[in-house]
């Protein structure tokens, strides 16, 4: 009783979420030469949601989540090269092929404990790298599969060079898959989830499905990480090997944990955080990056968890107690 | 054939002397605090470096560089512990992650600045270069050496745990660290002389690994699966589970590459998938 209630306080009120997604659509005129960008920052967006869901909702720790990414961006990328660039046969291929893989390999991941999951996930994910590594002759390998070529949207809006097409078909996939999950995790199956999360032995004593529901749940993250992936290969019209890379796997863990996991906008506005802040500091140069990122996360742990707002909250909760200590003496 | 045979056995032997050097230190940080160290590989890359340095700018023989890389890791390692990863012991994995992903961040772009992202060389002495053949089979004496390092380090680590006071108090601190507290032994210190250890040792790997598996900035994420792997098969808390687990990797590795080149490391990964599903525990499990 007392955790409903938290949590419903702790939903955005519908005006905020209004705001929010106005605020994207906006985005045509509020930044019309940064379109490229925002379309990769809606990309990652989904992908950090994809990633929400399992580790959020479900507290599964995965280091291996873009061979997800990866498989979603590849089968829509194959599909492109072998004529077929019709860009939402491409999404729907992408989702399914990579939750196909997530519900096998789900079957794997949610069996074990943090730490089996940890090297389960680790070693899935460089494994795709590798095959995809190997097989270059269909991969194309580091140097990326040629001649992607995407069809028109509904054979209607072309992909334009400004990235106005890719730029409203992402920012429209991003919500319509953000209010599938949103309806996903306030149903009864979200919040056994969390129940799950919190005690497992619990739910498993009150006779929930603890392991079939994690396999569902598994497979719907998967899925949705190949839609971002296969989204990245349509509006780039180019994908390598570098989707299945352990960095990308790494900086979504990054992502949700600057945004907050467990929220549903945590993961989206941390992949704007970050992808924004990846964007300016690495065109700076990418060794300051990497350096400042590692250094961030460690700051993020040692402040405590709740990524930047956590922080801000208990710094302002401090000041005020200074201001209210000198005030009495 | 079997000349061949025996010698990707020795090679693989020697790879593994090198991976079980590396990662004991891994195993004892998971088995005694539970604690998921994915930076453990850093401190292989400090070693190696301070190998490199000190051979090829300072003049100091191979030899005597080697306890060098040893000290510097230890070193490292308990400031380390003692700033950072000590808050994190009651943390959540997630939370240890995150560290460590961090620090291995730091560590890349650190050594990436200060070295160049290329391939460092050695130089080693002429008594330890070359082959020589016994019974038509070449042994490359590099190789041979590092073997009879790895098992001398091997035996001393096994009497210290086995037959010393010291010994008996960690393998106590690992069954029960509440108990082993009541009863006086120092958890908390015999973890850390345990850690500094480990570190040490994962530097004088990365040292001696320089010529075998070569070192350049992304050596923490390169050969991390490997060193998860040996602690993932071999489980946590025994010395003869990683040592197994590590000299089969080895083998198998070494084979994979020199029979089915075309199929790389994903041999590995998938031998490593396959043993986490069948054995979670590990090969030699403690109980």
């Amino acid at each position: 009783m007392n955790s409903a209630r938290a949590s419903t306080r702790a939903r955005p009120l519908p005006w905020q979420e209004a705001l929010f997604w106005s605020l994207l659509v906006g985005g045509f005129w509020l930044w019309p030469k940064h379109l490229a960008l925002a379309s990769q920052v809606l990309i990652s967006a989904l992908f950090a949601l994809s990633y929400d869901l399992i580790l959020g909702y479900a507290g599964i720790l995965s280091l291996g989540h873009a061979a997800y990414f990866g498989l979603g961006a590849y089968s829509a990328g194959l599909l492109a090269t072998h004529g077929w660039g019709e860009p939402l046969l491409g999404l729907l291929t992408g989702g399914c092929c990579a939750g196909l893989a997530g519900l096998l390999t789900s079957l794997l991941v949610v069996r074990g404990q943090d730490l089996t999951r940890l090297m389960v996930t680790t070693a899935i994910g460089l494994l795709l790298f590798e095959l995809a590594n190997r097989l270059s002759s269909v991969t194309g390998g580091v140097d990326g599969l040629l001649g992607v070529e995407i069809a028109p949207l509904l054979g209607v809006f072309r992909f334009d060079i400004y990235g106005r097409t890719a730029y409203g078909y992402c920012l429209l996939v991003t919500f319509v898959v953000f209010l599938g999950v949103r309806r996903m995790v306030h149903s009864p199956f979200g919040w056994g989830l969390r129940g799950i999360r919190d005690n497992t032995g619990r739910m498993l004593a009150l006779g929930y499905p603890v392991h079939r529901r994690l396999v569902a749940l598994y497979t719907a993250s998967a899925a949705i990480a190949g839609i971002a992936g296969a989204l990245l290969t349509q509006i780039t019209q180019f994908v390598s090997i570098d989707v299945f890379s352990f960095n990308r796997s790494a900086e979504v863990v990054v992502m949700l944990i600057v945004g907050g996991a467990g929220v549903l906008y945590g993961g989206l506005v941390g992949a704007a955080v970050f992808t924004l802040a990846y964007h300016y500091l690495s065109g700076w140069n990418p060794l300051y990056w990497q350096f400042w990122l590692g250094a961030f996360l460690i700051a993020i742990v040692l402040l405590g968890g709740g990524g930047v707002l956590g922080a801000y909250q208990r710094v302002s909760h401090l000041l005020r107690r200074r201001l209210e200590r000198t005030a009495q003496a | 054939m079997i000349s061949s045979l025996i010698g990707v056995v020795f090679d693989g032997l020697a790879y593994g002397m090198l991976l079980f050097l590396i990662s004991v230190g891994l195993s004892i940080t998971l088995g005694l605090m539970n604690f998921v160290n994915l930076a453990h590989g850093a401190f292989g890359m400090l070693g190696g470096y301070v190998c490199a340095v000190a051979t090829t700018h300072w003049n100091v023989p191979f030899l005597a560089a080697l306890p060098l890389a040893f000290a510097a890791a230890a070193l490292t390692g308990v400031l380390l512990e003692r700033v950072l990863f000590r808050r994190l012991y009651r943390g959540s994995p997630l939370d240890q992650v995150l560290l460590t992903i961090g620090l291995t961040f730091m560590a890349i772009a650190v050594a990436t600045y200060l070295f160049g992202s290329q391939q460092q060389a050695l130089h080693l002495p002429r008594y330890l270069s070359g082959q020589f053949s016994v019974y038509r089979v070449d042994l490359n004496i590099y190789r041979v050496f590092l073997l009879a390092v790895g098992l001398v380090l091997t035996v001393a680590l096994t009497l210290v745990v086995d037959r010393t006071r010291f010994g008996a108090a960690v393998r106590a601190a690992v069954d029960n660290p509440r108990v082993a507290e009541a009863l006086g032994i120092r958890v908390a210190l015999v973890f850390q002389i345990a850690f500094a250890a480990g570190c040490g040792l994962a530097g004088l790997g990365g040292a001696l690994g320089v010529e075998v598996l070569g070192l350049d900035p992304v050596f923490p994420l390169k050969y991390l699966v490997y060193f998860l792997l040996v602690v993932a098969v071999g489980g946590t808390g025994t010395l003869k589970g990683p040592l197994y687990a590590a000299l089969l990797l080895g083998v198998a590795d070494v084979a994979g590459k020199y029979y089915v080149p075309q199929a790389g490391a994903f041999i590995i990964y998938a031998v490593m998938l396959i043993l986490l599903i069948i054995r979670p525990q590990g090969l030699v499990s403690r109980s």
